[in-house]
C-alpha cells in the first residue's frame, strides 16, 4: 500500500464552494446559473473519479492543510470507504442538479439562487466529510453540513418549515455539540490523537464501562444517521423541496451520519478493541431496534415522502448493523448498502417529487390509478422499491446478500431474523403503492386523461437512477470492490 | 526602532489631545487625526510583537529612570499579543465608525474621537505597563473615559446606566488600589518583577493574602465576573454603538489579561495554586458564571442585552481556564482572549450595521433581515458560529483547549458547563437567525407575496468591509490557531 500526497481531494471539496459566488452573481440568469452547477458537478465528479484507480489498487491519497495540534490536524485522506461515499454523492449530485431544474422551475419556487448555493455548500461539506483523515476534520465538515442544510429545510419560510427547522437543528446540532464534541475531546485527551487508524487509537486507556459510554455517545451523537431515538428530525425535514429530500435526506446528510459512525467504530475504537469488549452487540442491538420500529412506523404513514423517510431510517440502520457485525462480509454488505440504498432511495424520492410536480398530490391514498397516468415514473418507482426491499434484479439485493452472509458468518441468528423481517415489512409498505397505482378499477382511479408525466428534466433523472439501480445488480463493481477493500483494511488484513 | 513600545501608547494619547484641540478649529479634522494615531499604534504593536517573538521580551524604562524607582514597560509575548489585539481592533473600529458616529453622536464628534483615543490609550497602557500603581492610574483613565462614553449614548437611560457604572467602577478600582497598598507595605516596591522577587519570602503572610484577594476582587468587578457583573448589561446596552463595539471586545479582555499578569508575574503560580487553596472555588464560580450568563441571555428580548449576557458567560470561560492551573486551561484562556475579542468585535460590528439601518435591535424588529442586509448578516452568522464554537471558526479551538484543561484537572463540571453554554448559544443565535430569516409578521399583512425579494438596504460600504474582514479573520485565526499556540502562547507559558 502506498500513500500518495495529492491536492486532488482539496480540489474536489473546493469546486462546489468556489462556484457559489458565481451562482450568486448569475442569479438573474437561471440558465447560466444552472449550467454552472452542472459544470461544477461534473468537474467534481471527474476529479473524484480520477482518484478511483489509485484507490482500487489499495493506495491512499493524503493532504494535510492546517496543523492545529499533534494528531488533530485539518487533513484529508482518501481511502476505499471515503471513495465509495464520495463517488455516490458526487455522481448523484449531477443527476439531482438536473432534476432540481425541472422540479424548482416546474413549481416556480422562490429563492432558487439561495437554494442552489446552499446545495453546493452542502455538497462541499459532504465530500469534505468523506475525505476526512481524522475525527476533528470530520466533525468540522459534519457541522458545516448541518448548518448549510438548515436554509434548505426551511426553504418555504412558512410556519410548518419553521417548526421543522427547529426540530432539525435541535436534534442535529444538539447531539453533535452535546454528545460528539465532549466524546471527541475526551478521546483526544486520553490518547493524544484523533487520526483514524485501522486498529483504533486506544491501547488500554479505556475500561469497559467508559468505552461503552463513549461509543454510545458517538453512535447517538451522529444523529444524522437516524438512529432511534434521535430520528424524528428526518421525517420533519421532509418539508424541504424534494431535491433536498432526495439528495440530502436520502444520500448525503444521512449517510454522512452513518459514515461517521463507521469511521468511529473502525478508526477510533478499532474492530479488535470492540470485539474484545463485545461492544459491537450494543450497536447492533440499537440498529436492529431502529430497523424494525421504523419499518413498522413506515407502514402507517400516508404522506409518501414521510413513508420514504421512515424507510430511510430503517435502511440506514442496515448499514450500521452491517458494520457492527464486525465480520468481513457484514462490513462489506453494510458499506455496499451506502451505494445501493442511495440509488434506490433517490429514485423513489425523485418519483415522489415528479408526482407532486405533475399532480400536486402528496398522499399515498390519493395516488390510486396514477400508474396509468404516469407509467414511466411509476415503473421507476417499482424498480427503486425492489432495490430497497432487496430483491433481484436490483443492486439492493447484493448488499442484502452480503449482510445476510455477514450474520451467518458471525452466527447471529437473531440479526438474520431482523433483516428478513424487515425485508418483509419493506415489501409490505412499498408494494401496495405500486399495486394501487396500476391495478384498480375504472371507478377507483383518481386521475383523468389530463394528467401527464412531469417535465423531462424530472423524468429523465429518475429513469437514469432506476436504470443504475437495475444495472448495479449485474455490475456491482466498483462499489463492491471498494467496500471489500475497505472492510479488508478495517479488519487489518 | 527602540521606542516602539512607548509609541504604542503615546500615539493615541497625542491623537486624543490633538483631536480635541482640532475640534475647536474644524470638527472634521478630528477623525483623520484619531485614525492616524491608532494606525501608528497598531503598526508599532505589530512591530513589537514581531520583536518579542524573535528576540524575546522587551523592557523599556520611562524617561530613562531605572526601575524600581521609574516606571517600566515590560512587554513579553502575552501583552505583545494583547497590545496588538487592542490597537488593531480600536483602529478597525474607527475605520468603520465614521458614518455611525455622525449619525449617533451628531454635534459632538470632536470630543467623541478625543475620548475614544484616550480610552484606547488607557487600555494599551494597562497592557504594556510593568508597574502596579501605573496600572491603577491607567485603569482609571479607561474607566473615566468609558463613563463619559456610556453617558453619550441613550439620552434617557444612558446617564443612569453610566452613574451606576461609575459607582461600581470606583469601588472596583478602590479594591485594586487597596490591594496594591498592602503589597507596597509588604514589599516596598511597585514594580511587578521586583515585587514578585520580594514576595517569594512572604508566602505565608496574611498581608500578601489580603493584597491578593483585594486585587482579584477589584479586577473581577472591572471585568464583570459573576457575581460582580451587575453593572455590565445596562452600561453596555445603552452606550453608543461605536463605543460598544470597542468596549465589549476589549475592556473585559484587558482585565482578564491583568488578572493573568497579576497571577503569573506578580504573585506566581506556586503561591496561588500551592499555598492558597481556593482555586477550585473560583472554577466553580466560573462554572456558575457561564451558565448564569447563558440563561440570562435566553431571557432577553433585545439583541444588545442578549450579547451583553453572553459576554458575562464568556468571562466565565476565561476565568475558569486560568484558575484551572494547568497548561491546557491557561492556553485555552489566553487563546480565548484573542478569539473572544475578535468574535465579540465581529458580532457587534454586525449589530452596529443593523442599528445604523434600524435604530433598534429588539427582536421584533429583525424580521426579514437576511433579505435586507445579506452581507451584514453573513458576517454576523460567522461571528455567531464562532461564539457557539463551530469549527473552523476560532471560538471552537479555544473551547477545545479549555475543555481539555478541564478534563486534565478533573473539573468535569466546568467541561459540562462549556458544552451547555455552546448549546445555549446555539439556541440564542438560531432564534435570532430564525427571526431574521422568516419575513416579519407585519410584512405579511402588507405584502401579499411574502417571498418577493425584499429591497436590499445595507449599511455603508466602510462598515461592511470592516465587518466582512473581521468575520473572515475568525476563520483564518481558527485555522492558524495551532501556529498561534505554538509561537505565542506555549513559549510564554514555558
Amino acid at each position: 500500500m502506498q500513500t500518495i500526497i495529492s491536492i486532488k481531494p482539496l480540489l474536489a471539496v473546493l469546486v462546489s464552494l468556489f462556484v457559489i459566488p458565481v451562482l450568486i452573481s448569475s442569479s438573474g440568469k437561471p440558465n447560466v446559473r444552472e449550467s454552472w452547477i452542472f459544470v461544477s458537478g461534473v468537474i467534481k465528479f471527474l476529479i473524484i473519479f480520477s482518484m478511483l484507480p489509485v484507490i482500487l489498487q489499495g493506495n491512499q491519497i493524503v493532504l494535510t492543510l492546517f496543523k492545529i495540534s499533534p494528531g488533530a490536524d485539518i487533513a484529508f485522506r482518501v481511502d476505499a470507504l471515503g471513495m465509495l461515499f464520495a463517488l455516490v454523492a458526487s455522481s448523484l449530485y449531477i443527476i439531482t442538479s438536473i432534476y432540481s431544474i425541472g422540479y424548482m422551475r416546474g413549481l416556480n419556487e422562490h429563492g432558487q439562487t439561495r437554494f442552489v448555493s446552499f446545495f453546493a455548500l452542502a455538497l462541499t461539506a459532504t465530500i469534505g466529510a468523506a475525505f476526512s483523515a481524522n475525527l476533528l476534520t470530520l466533525y468540522l465538515f459534519y457541522e458545516l453540513l448541518s448548518l448549510s442544510t438548515y436554509p434548505l429545510v426551511v426553504h418555504h419560510q412558512d410556519a410548518k418549515s419553521r417548526a421543522s427547522g427547529r426540530r432539525y437543528l435541535t436534534f442535529i446540532l444538539g447531539t453533535s455539540i452535546g454528545l460528539v464534541l465532549p466524546a471527541m475531546i475526551y478521546c483526544y485527551h486520553a490518547t493524544g490523537t484523533l487520526e483514524f487508524a485501522p486498529g483504533g487509537i486506544f491501547s488500554g486507556q479505556l475500561s469497559k464501562p467508559s468505552a461503552t459510554v463513549l461509543l454510545l455517545m458517538f453512535v447517538f451523537g451522529f444523529a444524522k444517521s437516524g438512529i432511534m431515538p434521535f430520528h424524528s428530525w428526518l421525517p420533519a425535514a421532509m418539508v424541504a423541496p424534494t431535491p433536498v429530500s432526495a439528495l440530502l435526506h436520502a444520500v448525503a446528510v444521512v449517510k454522512v451520519g452513518v459514515f461517521s459512525i463507521i469511521r468511529v467504530v473502525t478508526g477510533i475504537f478499532g474492530v479488535d478493541f470492540l470485539l474484545s469488549f463485545n461492544l459491537g452487540a450494543w450497536v447492533a442491538t440499537i440498529a436492529s431496534i431502529t430497523i424494525v420500529v421504523s419499518s413498522c412506523i413506515a407502514l402507517t404513514q400516508d404522506e409518501l415522502k414521510r413513508r420514504l423517510a421512515y424507510s430511510t431510517i430503517g435502511q440506514l440502520s442496515y448499514i450500521v448493523l452491517g458494520v457492527a457485525l464486525l465480520t468481513p462480509k457484514g462490513m462489506t454488505g453494510g458499506m455496499l448498502h451506502i451505494a445501493m440504498h442511495a440509488f434506490g432511495k433517490i429514485t423513489l424520492f425523485f418519483c415522489a417529487g415528479a408526482i407532486f410536480v405533475a399532480t400536486g398530490k402528496k398522499y399515498i391514498s390519493q395516488m390510486v390509478g396514477i400508474g396509468k397516468a404516469m407509467p414511466i415514473t411509476m415503473a421507476a418507482f417499482f424498480m427503486g422499491s425492489l432495490s430497497i426491499i432487496g430483491l433481484p434484479p436490483t443492486g439492493g439485493f447484493i448488499s442484502k446478500w452480503y449482510l445476510v452472509l455477514g450474520t451467518l458468518e458471525g452466527d447471529h441468528m437473531i440479526l438474520l431474523f431482523v433483516i428478513l423481517t424487515s425485508s418483509l415489512l419493506n415489501a409490505a409498505y412499498f408494494m401496495p403503492i405500486f399495486y394501487k397505482a396500476f391495478f384498480c378499477t375504472k371507478e377507483e382511479a383518481m386521475f383523468g386523461a389530463k394528467i401527464v408525466e412531469a417535465p423531462m428534466m424530472c423524468v429523465v433523472p429518475l429513469v437514469i437512477t432506476a436504470l443504475i439501480s437495475f444495472g448495479l445488480f449485474f455490475l456491482p463493481q466498483p462499489f463492491l470492490d471498494l467496500a471489500g477493500l475497505a472492510a479488508k483494511g478495517f479488519l487489518g488484513g | 526602532m527602540d521606542n516602539y513600545p512607548v509609541l504604542i501608547v503615546v500615539a493615541p494619547l497625542l491623537a486624543a489631545l490633538l483631536a480635541g484641540f482640532a475640534a475647536w478649529i474644524e470638527e472634521r479634522l478630528s477623525y483623520p487625526i484619531a485614525l492616524l494615531g491608532l494606525a501608528v499604534s497598531t503598526f508599532a504593536a505589530f512591530e513589537v510583537l514581531m520583536q518579542v517573538i524573535f528576540f524575546g521580551p522587551i523592557r523599556y524604562e520611562m524617561a530613562g529612570w531605572p526601575p524600581p524607582m521609574g516606571i517600566e514597560y515590560r512587554i513579553d509575548l502575552l501583552n505583545a499579543m494583547v497590545l496588538l489585539i487592542v490597537s488593531g481592533i480600536a483602529f478597525l473600529n474607527l475605520l468603520a465608525s465614521y458614518e455611525s458616529v455622525n449619525q449617533e453622536i451628531g454635534d459632538r464628534t470632536g470630543s467623541f474621537y478625543s475620548i475614544y483615543c484616550l480610552f484606547v490609550t488607557g487600555l494599551l497602557g494597562v497592557t504594556a505597563t510593568g508597574d502596579l500603581f501605573n496600572l491603577y492610574v491607567l485603569i482609571e483613565i479607561t474607566s473615566l473615559t468609558s463613563y463619559a462614553m456610556v453617558a453619550m449614548g441613550d439620552r434617557d437611560r444612558g446617564a443612569l446606566a453610566s452613574l451606576n457604572y461609575v459607582f461600581i467602577g470606583v469601588i472596583g478600582a478602590s479594591f485594586y488600589l487597596l490591594g496594591v497598598g498592602y503589597l507596597y507595605i509588604q514589599t516596598g516596591s511597585l514594580n511587578m518583577t521586583d515585587v514578585a522577587i520580594i514576595l517569594q519570602d512572604y508566602h505565608g503572610s496574611s498581608t500578601v493574602l489580603t493584597a491578593f484577594v483585594l486585587c482579584m476582587v477589584g479586577v473581577w468587578i472591572k471585568m464583570a465576573f459573576f457575581p460582580l457583573h451587575a453593572w455590565l448589561p445596562n452600561a453596555y446596552s445603552y452606550s453608543p454603538v461605536v463605543f460598544l463595539r470597542v468596549v465589549a471586545p476589549l475592556m473585559t479582555k484587558v482585565m482578564i489579561y491583568v488578572m493573568i499578569r497579576l497571577m503569573i508575574t506578580v504573585f506566581g503560580f506556586n503561591y496561588i495554586f500551592k499555598t492558597l487553596n481556593f482555586a477550585d472555588a473560583v472554577v466553580i464560580l466560573a462554572t456558575v458564571a457561564i451558565i448564569f450568563g447563558g440563561v440570562m441571555a435566553l431571557a432577553q428580548k433585545n439583541l444588545k442585552k442578549m450579547l451583553a449576557y453572553i459576554i458575562i458567560s464568556e468571562i466565565g470561560y476565561m476565568v475558569g481556564g486560568v484558575w484551572m492551573g494547568n497548561q491546557l486551561g491557561m492556553t485555552g484562556a489566553i487563546l480565548h482572549i484573542l478569539n473572544d475579542a475578535l468574535m465579540t468585535f465581529a458580532v457587534f460590528l454586525g449589530v452596529g450595521n443593523i442599528i445604523y439601518q434600524l435604530k433598534d435591535v429588539d427582536f421584533s424588529n429583525l424580521g426579514g433581515l437576511f433579505g435586507k442586509m445579506p452581507w451584514t448578516m453573513a458576517g454576523f452568522v460567522l461571528a455567531a458560529f464562532s461564539i457557539i464554537g463551530i469549527p473552523p471558526t476560532c471560538g471552537f479551538f479555544s473551547k477545545w483547549y479549555l475543555i481539555m484543561g478541564a478534563f486534565e484537572k478533573g473539573a468535569y463540571h466546568f467541561a459540562i458547563a462549556l458544552i451547555i453554554s455552546s448549546l445555549i448559544c446555539a439556541v440564542l443565535f438560531f432564534r435570532v437567525f430564525e427571526i431574521c430569516f422568516f419575513p416579519s409578521s407585519s410584512q405579511d399583512n402588507k405584502q401579499k407575496d411574502v417571498h418577493a425579494p425584499g429591497k436590499i438596504e445595507e449599511a455603508p460600504v466602510s462598515m461592511l468591509i470592516v465587518s466582512g474582514f473581521v468575520s473572515l479573520s475568525l476563520i483564518v485565526v481558527g485555522l492558524f490557531s495551532g501556529t498561534i499556540v505554538n509561537m505565542i502562547i506555549l513559549p510564554f507559558l514555558t
